[in-house]
């Protein structure tokens, strides 16, 4: 198994109430309530707790990226992983991922991941995502052009990282007169690609086209196991069997000391979901052009206020279904088991804490999972053979089938990490 | 000479690899109508007053109102190009300066954009709260940041006029098909939104004569862009429509009916 630590990085310290009266925290909710001084404390707290992560025992920090909202503090996750990379020594890098649609410039992101592979030490796991619909308003980029722009960016990117230059690309949506990037990644043919998701079946096939593991973002236990029919579908078509090291999941899961304790905390999952002041806007969230057309009536809906977020659900419904698990490791271990037995997936991320959950309690939490319920999922996972992408050293994707040689392997100079952090 | 205007028929005719979609009605010499981003309803007053002077074409822009899109379309300029090719095709009006257009809203770039193009083309233009140019104080109302319903109720001065023809709470359907629509027009007008800064260096080329209508209530394309193109078109003058926002043609049908008849009329024998 490959045990991910995780959090979205929210920025809680801003007035709650103002967020209440605009109506919605996203896009255009005002900066001017965000607080840098909170900021940098908060900034700093996340790192601490990523590398306490590391220290008890996780294999995996898993990075993701918003814009222009309080729920998520990183603007950048290349950013975080440059520092994990020269902060952390064991733990892979793992970002769940870098929005294609908003880059302008496929290339120097091909180079930026490349400098983060060789500074980690070949740790990076580069995971693509589409980019919320709001992040295309707040980048200006193009709704009706996401997936496209997606597709063609992931190809660039791929053949910056594994053909030798210069060459030139003429695509529809990016042209380069050459491409050369003087960094490419120490990990052969190219890092790990990962595909993080929650509802677009266009994605689902995607990913499982090109051999890619598809991380099913808190989904519920019978939307997963849909998710993993349609996946291995696609994959008996594509000429290989799917199965545990093509499937991840991101569990939203807070342990505590006690019951009592983890169920309040837990509740603040919903911080971003709406039930406290994580208000997402329907329009903003929905542009036209981003979402699949099958939904479109959904979606058209929604925005008009006639329909619920297609993707929301109550607290207990959320509870009852799954998709937030709370506890003691003790009562925590049998649900996990349940979610590994019913969806068998070999990539876990934990996502630990949200809103206002104290730094104390976050630590209390890392640190119980590292202890407890991390080597209690290792015994399951061996029990269940649900061997993670590594283990099974399964290939980098459909492109590239040889087998994968892992960075440690490869002649690599050993160093202590090149910047520790005090 | 005015004839029935009941008789409203739709083709489709090849253009640019797509089906395009053109409704007509009425005798006389021909008027093209070039709708708005939000598309147009299949019929409307305003049309069949038009219909009972003038052969009346009006084209759905690909891509708009359920006309299939033209996937390798990316700006205003290729929508201006095939309106012109569609021109090219219809016999009534292949000769130069035979046809006149009407422009609303996001139609009157498209109708400025063909102008600039084949600036003797047609015989008369009308632009009526016309896309196109950047306005140098507001801003053109940007759909991407409203709601479809607000997004049109917007564009209405008297929101029972929006009631009347939409119904106070649209149906969903009519409210998918103001998606596609706007998906469409963010295929080809998203950045500069909802203009083109070459434009009005182009403007002094269009030779024929011009009327510019605004709706004095136009919350969606700011007044001075119609002083703008007032001034920036060689013969143009501008009619601004009390009590109208931007769409002046849903809203004051007649009374735009009459001075576009009149203007495009005048001179005939």
């Amino acid at each position: 198994m490959h045990l991910m630590y995780f959090t979205e990085q929210p920025m809680s310290a801003y007035p709650e109430a103002e967020g209440r009266e605009f109506g919605a925290t996203a896009l255009m909710f005002s900066n001017r309530h965000f607080d840098p001084a909170a900021g940098s404390r908060l900034y700093n707290e996340y790192l601490e707790h990523y590398r306490l992560a590391e220290t008890v025992g996780f294999d995996g920090i898993m990075l993701n990226e918003h814009h222009n909202a309080p729920f998520c503090m990183q603007a950048k996750c290349n950013v975080f992983a440059s520092i994990l990379a020269a902060t952390t020594r064991r733990v892979k890098i793992v970002l769940l991922g870098n929005p294609l649609p908003l880059a302008d410039n496929p290339v120097r992101l091909a180079e930026e991941l490349a400098m983060i592979d060789m500074v980690s030490r070949g740790r990076l796991v580069s995971g693509f995502v589409r980019g919320g619909g709001q992040e295309q308003l707040a980048t200006g980029v193009n709704p009706a052009f996401n997936r496209e722009r997606f597709e063609e960016a992931h190809e660039l990117i791929v053949r910056a990282w594994t053909q030798p230059g210069p060459f030139r690309w003429e695509g529809t949506h990016y042209q380069h007169r050459v491409v050369n990037p003087w960094a490419v990644p120490l990990q052969k043919p190219h890092p790990r690609v990962w595909i993080p998701g929650v509802l677009s079946k266009e994605t689902i096939i995607w990913a499982a086209k090109k051999r890619y593991p598809y991380i099913a973002l808190s989904t519920a236990i019978e939307a997963t196991k849909k998710i993993w029919e349609l996946y291995d579908s696609v994959a008996a078509e594509t000429g290989y069997a799917g199965g545990p090291e093509y499937r991840g999941y991101l569990q939203r899961c807070h342990v505590a000391e006690t019951e009592e304790k983890a169920l309040e905390n837990a509740r603040q999952f919903m911080w971003m979901q709406g039930e406290f002041t994580g208000l997402a806007h329907p329009v903003w969230s929905t542009p036209s052009g981003y979402f699949s057309p099958s939904i479109r009536t959904q979606f058209v809906e929604y925005a008009v206020g006639r329909r619920s977020n297609p993707r929301g659900a109550a607290f207990e419904d959320q509870i009852a279904s799954q998709m937030i698990v709370a506890g003691t490791p003790k009562t925590v271990i049998p649900k996990l088991r349940r979610l590994l037995e019913e969806t068998r997936p070999s990539i876990v991320g934990f996502w630990a804490a949200d809103g206002f959950v104290s730094s104390a309690d976050t630590r209390t939490c890392i640190r119980l999972l590292g202890e407890e319920v991390l080597p209690a999922l290792r015994e399951i996972g061996k029990e269940l053979g649900l061997w993670s992408p590594f283990e099974a050293n399964a290939p980098v994707s459909m492109a590239f089938h040889e087998s994968a040689a892992p960075a440690s392997e490869r002649p690599v100079a050993r160093h202590p990490a090149p910047l520790e952090v005090a | 000479m005015s004839t029935s205007a009941g008789n409203w028929t739709t083709e489709t005719i090849p253009i640019g690899g797509v089906a395009m979609q053109l409704t007509r009605a009425g005798e006389g010499p021909p008027l093209l109508v070039l709708h708005h981003d939000v598309g147009t309803l299949p019929r409307l007053p305003f049309y069949d007053a038009l219909a009972r002077r003038f052969t009346v074409l009006v084209p759905s822009h690909p891509g708009y109102d359920g006309s299939q899109r033209p996937d390798w379309m990316r700006n205003v300029r290729d929508l201006a190009a095939v309106h012109q090719w569609l021109l090219g095709e219809l016999a009534i009006t292949r000769a130069p300066q035979t046809v006149s257009v009407v422009g609303l809203g996001f139609g009157g770039w498209v109708a400025a954009e063909m102008a600039t193009q084949a600036p003797r083309a047609f015989k008369k233009l009308v632009l009526v709260g016309a896309m196109g140019l950047k306005p140098e104080r507001g801003v053109i109302a940007d759909q991407a940041l409203v709601s479809y319903i607000d997004y049109v109720r917007l564009g209405f001065s008297d929101q029972s006029a929006f009631d009347r023809l939409f119904g106070a709470e649209p149906e969903t359907s009519r409210l998918e098909h103001w998606d596609l629509n706007r998906e469409m027009s963010f295929r080809i007008a998203w950045k500069p939104y909802m203009y083109n800064s070459s434009l009005p260096h182009l403007l002094g080329g269009i030779a024929i004569p011009a009327l510019v209508v605004w709706g004095r209530d136009d919350r969606i394309v700011p007044l001075e862009c119609g002083e703008r193109f007032a001034k920036g078109l060689p013969r143009a003058r501008l009619e601004i429509v009390e009590g109208a926002g931007h769409f002046v043609e849903m809203e004051k049908p007649d009374e735009l009916a009459r001075l576009v008849t009149a203007f495009v009329s005048q001179g005939d024998a």
